[in-house]
């Protein structure tokens, strides 16, 4: 390693530091400080966590989340392997398309894709009211801890398919030229070549999977699963005149478990390198498949597609249903409800590319200076900031929202109005929620790249901050924008804090105009509507994104 | 000269600040709300129309976080109004010292609806529509499923309605609080809370938001929920196949509107208050997407024939004298209890009650003395209580929930008491009810 402590790494990390610490920290430290305290004053004490530890409920809750977390990152494994491999491995036509639709379960809106999904897959959803017509039984896909374990790998695989596919497509395809050459091949060839050296994207996927499932706080709660640790702190937090230390102490809780999971996986992946000297992207390279093959892979990619977005056929049926009631299919079809929403819905529309571009752009520029920090320099106490912006993923969003006022509420501008009034302070929120995505993105990105790169170019006499401009960031690319698609698509749909913080409807964001439609009965298929809408917005994004990727890899891939 | 310039510049003065004034009066009003958007719109519409000038900004949080915010914003608040259902809400707030005291100047207004008082005696919150509690069904799973029709509670404490039914969480939602504190005032501690624990053991799910009931329901997914009326009669009113019936034990309970505590627009806070109890702002309540009942007994003429009337609907009279002071003071304790009790316990509880289900069932073909006396002691084992009506009202409890001098045990030592109380007692009640059972058959 070449890296010395120079001013502006040193300039870099401290702003970097203080960001975290006036946006994340500080606002979270007031609201969770309350966990330290035993209620109605007194001083500092940890009788809260012996409490924490002396009640059955809290026990039970933690353990039921270890073991769903766990569960989901196998089954989110199944569901993401076969269509990263087949995508970035082989010619396979619709390969963005796949990729595309694949990413598409992770903007599922709120309450509203919850509907749908009884809708579909509930008690008395379409395919158990067919079931008991034909067969005589149901089956119970949305019952307790299994129908947690269920959504959520259909819900959060994407993170595992993004990451991983992304990962696919840096390896140099000389290792496996390599590899062929000394006559191995097939299915000996991803497991012993392009599996381990893609183990960083693949790592970053199922750890966010891991801590994602860990503290989410809807699906569980949207199948009325309440003995499990997020929803617990959920619930309490939440509830008026209740306002006692537990919720905050298992919110602390959370954040531990998130911090140790990034801790665990950073001790994984530690003395080994996954870095390949490549030349710029090329990617693995795309092999035919035989016919046969092509049945297959084709037979597998339908169905794993056919039931990932099984929720958005059910939000797309739902937006067009007039009445949906206890039938497989609604009763008849109208375009009323998108005339409804169509009139508001511009404004909303408009915020949230704003929110959403704004804070994904924050994330990749954090995220990607706090990769390079960690892994490309020796500052003392820089993992910390991988550290601290990871925390982020397990803060509750109520806790975030409600330490943001608490934080700058107080503050006025010059005309007297809050600080905390401000969209932008929206913007800020969403994007520490999401900064932990585009984080582990560009970690794995950089993990990838082997050091020797930089190390030719320094000795060429290139600047480091030249090295950086001119070798890092265009080979970290593909990881960027991964982590920008996915702070990106999941901030558009982000609805905890940003409900706290929206203070008038000019400034509200579709997930805020959604959640007001479906309070109400008449409110639901307009709130379909609208949800469609959201994904759309999302997914053309996302396509074209896709398409940058994949020209600017071909461009540099084979002009070589 | 002088003074003449004087005495013009002295009424230019007054006339801007009269004119600010008027404009303060009418300007923006700020209204954090948790009704929906059916609701607001309508109301918004007319609101600008009698008041011209005025813009009323609607803020949607659902109660809790409504509270949560106007608490959070307090050093520096920018609402003007409170408008939400929860009357406990209110007296949040109240405690809080975050809402300042109004009366409405608007006359004709009943002083009761059904035996609630419409309201705040402190004058701090004004009620402008009642909502009263009930059953509502989805005819179509109930007529795949060939269930009954309910009338009363104790309906859905019966065998038919086993894993059927869906409620809301009393901690969760204001409303579904004021039922079962009408069931424990009507019924009395004990055997209100062996009514609460039998209809529990029937319990589909316990949700943790008030709309997730009739959205359940809606959709079919659970055949009958405990919902307050309008989320009735909208979704009738957006075409879902629902029906709904008010219990005879039921209470009446009054929407609410408040000032907050220095709100930046008071006059217009207040002209608002005035326009919703006002005749106009009265009959916007009858809308279809609306259906709330009017606190002005004459706007009841104007309704469509079959709209509910408490003043003189026979089945609305006579209803229950809420104790508001009683049901205050033992607010936390009610809500622990439940959850503790029922929502965090339904597994056991369901599968003791599924059992005794069936030893009614082979007790209607074959009586047996001693199953039939095993079973009973079962229902007691059931219907235990941790604590007693007076212990729930305790200062010593009450400190537990609040953090005062007076607490015994912190809030986390109770709740894992009562528990531990529940597990043990619904596993006692499970080993009789299959004695009973295998008794019987």
């Amino acid at each position: 390693m070449t890296s010395i402590r120079s001013p502006g790494q040193i300039a870099l990390a401290l702003a970097i530091a203080l960001f975290l610490g006036v946006f994340l920290i500080v606002p979270v430290a007031t609201v969770v400080y309350v966990a330290f305290t035993e209620k109605g004053g007194g001083g500092l004490t940890l009788v809260n966590f012996l409490d924490f530890g002396r009640t059955d409920l809290f026990v039970r809750s933690f353990w039921n989340s270890v073991y769903v977390s766990a569960m989901t990152v196998v089954w989110a494994s199944v569901l993401a392997l076969p269509l990263a491999y087949l995508t970035t491995r082989f010619e396979f036509r619709g390969a963005m398309l796949v990729q595309t639709l694949g990413f598409l379960p992770l903007i599922m809106p709120p309450f509203v894709g919850a509907v749908a999904m009884q809708l579909l897959f509930g008690r008395n959803g379409s395919v158990n009211l067919l079931l008991d017509e034909w067969f005589d039984f149901k089956i119970g896909f949305m019952e307790g801890l299994n129908g947690v374990i269920f959504l959520q790998a259909i819900h959060y695989f994407p993170f595992i398919l993004v990451n991983l596919s992304a990962a696919l497509r840096n390896i140099d395809r000389s290792m496996e030229e390599a590899a062929q050459n000394l006559g191995s091949h097939g299915l000996r060839l991803f497991r012993r070549i392009a599996l381990p050296l893609a183990l960083p994207g693949y790592i970053a996927g199922a750890s966010l999977v891991f801590v994602k499932v860990f503290d989410d706080v809807a699906t569980p709660l949207l199948l009325n699963v309440k003995e499990m640790l997020a929803p617990q702190a959920y619930l309490r937090i939440t509830s008026i005149g209740i306002d006692d230390p537990m919720g905050y102490v298992i919110s602390v809780v959370l954040i531990l478990v998130a911090v140790a999971t990034m801790w665990a996986t950073a001790l994984v992946m530690k003395g080994k390198d996954y870095a390949t000297t490549q030349r710029g992207g090329g990617g693995l390279a795309r092999r035919q498949l035989k016919p046969r093959e092509q049945v297959l892979a084709y037979a597998v990619v339908i169905l794993i597609l056919a039931l990932v977005l099984a929720p958005h056929v059910g939000l797309v049926l739902l937006s067009f249903a007039t009445v949906w009631s206890f039938s497989p299919l609604p009763d008849g079809y109208t375009l009323a409800h998108y005339t409804r929403v169509l009139g508001d819905s511009s404004v909303y529309i408009k915020n949230t590319l704003l929110y959403a571009g704004l804070a994904a752009a924050i994330d990749v520029v954090i995220g990607g200076a706090i990769a390079y920090l960690v892994l490309r320099t020796r500052l003392p106490g820089r993992q910390w900031l991988d550290w601290a912006a990871s925390t982020a993923l397990a803060v509750p969003g109520v806790v975030l929202g409600i330490g943001y006022l608490r934080a700058f509420y107080g503050v006025s501008l010059p005309d007297g109005t809050p600080l905390a009034t401000l969209w932008i302070v929206i913007v800020l929120a969403i994007a520490i929620r999401r900064l932990p995505y585009a984080l582990r993105a560009a970690y794995a990105a950089l993990q990838q790249i082997s050091v020797s790169l930089e190390e030719a170019a320094e000795n060429l006499g290139a600047t480091k901050a030249r090295t950086v401009r001119r070798v890092v960031i265009p080979l970290m690319t593909g990881g960027l924008l991964a982590g920008f698609v996915t702070s990106f698509a999941t901030a558009a749909v982000e609805l905890s804090a940003v409900l706290i913080l929206v203070q008038s409807n000019s400034d509200a964001p579709l997930a805020y105009g959604l959640y007001v439609l479906m309070q109400t009965p008449a409110g639901r298929g307009a709130g379909a509507a609208l949800g469609v809408i959201a994904v759309l917005i999302v997914a053309i994004c996302m396509w074209l994104s896709q398409l940058a990727v994949d020209r600017s890899q071909r461009a540099r891939g084979m002009d070589i | 000269m002088f003074r003449r310039s004087a005495l013009v510049l002295g009424s230019a003065l007054g006339l801007v600040l009269a004119s600010g004034a008027a404009f303060a009066q009418t300007g923006k009003v700020t209204v954090v709300t948790s009704f929906s958007k059916d609701v607001t719109d309508p109301i918004k519409k007319a609101f600008e129309k009698a008041v011209p000038g005025a813009t009323l900004e609607v803020q949607n949080r659902n109660t809790n976080a409504g509270v949560k915010f106007i608490e959070e914003t307090k050093g520096n608040n920018q609402v003007d109004l409170f408008w939400a259902s929860a009357p406990d809400a209110f007296e949040v707030l109240k405690g809080k010292k975050l809402l300042s005291a109004y009366k409405p100047k608007a006359t004709g207004i009943a002083e009761k609806v059904g035996s609630y008082p419409v309201n705040d005696k402190d004058g701090f919150y004004s009620g402008f529509a009642a909502s009263g509690y009930g059953i509502m069904w989805n005819e179509r799973y109930v007529k795949a499923n060939k269930l009954p029709t309910p009338k009363e509670w104790q309906d859905l404490a019966q065998a038919p309605y086993f894993d059927h039914v869906s409620i809301s969480a009393p901690s969760r939602s204001g409303t579904t609080h004021l039922t079962i504190e009408t069931i424990l005032q009507g019924e009395g501690w004990d055997k209100g809370w062996r009514t609460t624990k039998d209809i529990a053991g029937n319990l589909r799910t316990v949700t943790d938001r008030s709309f997730g009931v009739p959205e359940a329901v809606n959709s079919g997914q659970v055949g009958y929920g405990i919902v307050i009326d309008f989320f009735a009669f909208s979704s009738q009113g957006a075409g879902f196949p629902v029906k709904f019936v008010y219990p005879s034990v039921t209470t009446l309970v009054p929407a609410n509107v408040a000032v907050v505590a220095n709100a930046p627009n008071k006059a217009g806070a207040e002209a608002f208050i005035e326009f919703l109890l006002s005749p106009t702002g009265q009959e916007v309540l009858l809308e279809p997407t609306i259906r709330r009942l009017p606190v002005r007994p004459e706007t009841y003429a104007k309704a469509p024939a079959d709209y509910p009337n408490p003043f003189k609907d026979k089945n609305l009279q006579g209803l229950l004298t809420f104790n508001a002071e009683l049901s205050e003071g033992r607010t936390a304790a009610v809500d622990t209890l439940f959850d503790q009790l029922i929502t965090f316990q339904l597994e056991p509880l369901k599968a003791v009650t599924k059992v005794l289900h069936e030893v009614d069932a082979a007790l209607k073909k074959k009586d047996n003395a001693q199953a039939r006396a095993l079973a009973k002691e079962a229902r007691d084992l059931i219907a235990a209580m941790p604590i007693t009506e007076a212990q729930a009202a305790s200062p010593e409890i009450k400190a537990a929930f609040t953090g005062g001098k007076e607490k015994s045990s912190r809030q986390a030592e109770l709740e894992q008491q009562w528990a531990a109380f529940a597990k043990e007692k619904y596993a006692a009640a499970k080993a009789k009810a299959d004695e009973a059972l295998k008794l019987a058959r």
